[in-house]
């Protein structure tokens, strides 16, 4: 299975962050970030699956595209803010891991803002 | 899943380490210096250039 290499790998490479701590910091905190990254690049391919049958679902339930991509787009945003702010903080660096979630949720923001917008036009259709 | 990344990363580390320590058992402190400059610089390419491959793969998969 999968998740028995996603964790020896997790494992192997936190033994090699703690090795090379105490001599050199900044390479450790490179090999946990590569760690990091590997993870993710083995998780991003796994769900490009669940997102063709979600875009499945989306068509056959007639939802409007664009709401369904706005949502795609949202979750990536909070994969790769979430992702840099951990490093961020792993390094030590807490000032600006919150700064980048804090663009995280004001992109997430700016990109609501036409839903929004739809919901608040029916919402007046509705009341009389 | 290229494992050997991870592993290239940290005989890096740990070879610039030693050699920092001989660097400056024999007196040449700037030599270190510049060898940790070195390892860190080469190890920042290789991160870098993965860095920007997961960015492509979530960019074309999440149409941003």
């Amino acid at each position: 299975m999968d998740i028995f290499k996603i964790v020896m790998i997790g494992i192997i490479a936190a033994v090699m962050a703690v090795i090379l701590r105490e001599e050199k910091p900044e390479i450790a905190m490179q090999v946990s970030l590569v760690t990091g990254l590997i993870l993710f690049l083995f998780i991003i391919s796994k769900l490009d699956s669940v997102i063709t049958v979600l875009k499945y679902f989306a068509g056959k339930a007639n939802i409007d595209i664009l709401y369904f991509s706005t949502i795609l787009k949202v979750i990536a945003i909070a994969y790769i803010t979430e992702f840099g702010a951990q490093v961020c903080r792993d390094a030590g660096e807490c000032a600006i891991a919150s700064k980048i979630e804090l663009a995280g949720k004001v992109l997430i923001m700016v990109l609501a803002i036409p839903i929004l917008a739809a919901l608040m036009d029916i919402m007046i259709k509705i009341v009389p | 899943m290229d494992v050997n990344l991870i592993f290239k990363i940290a005989a890096i580390g740990i070879v610039v380490a030693v050699l920092n320590r001989v660097l400056n058992q024999s007196g040449r402190e700037e030599m270190a210096m510049m060898t940790t400059l070195a390892g860190t610089v080469i190890v920042l390419m290789m991160v870098i250039s993965l860095i920007s491959r997961l960015f492509d793969n979530v960019r074309t998969m999440f149409q941003l």
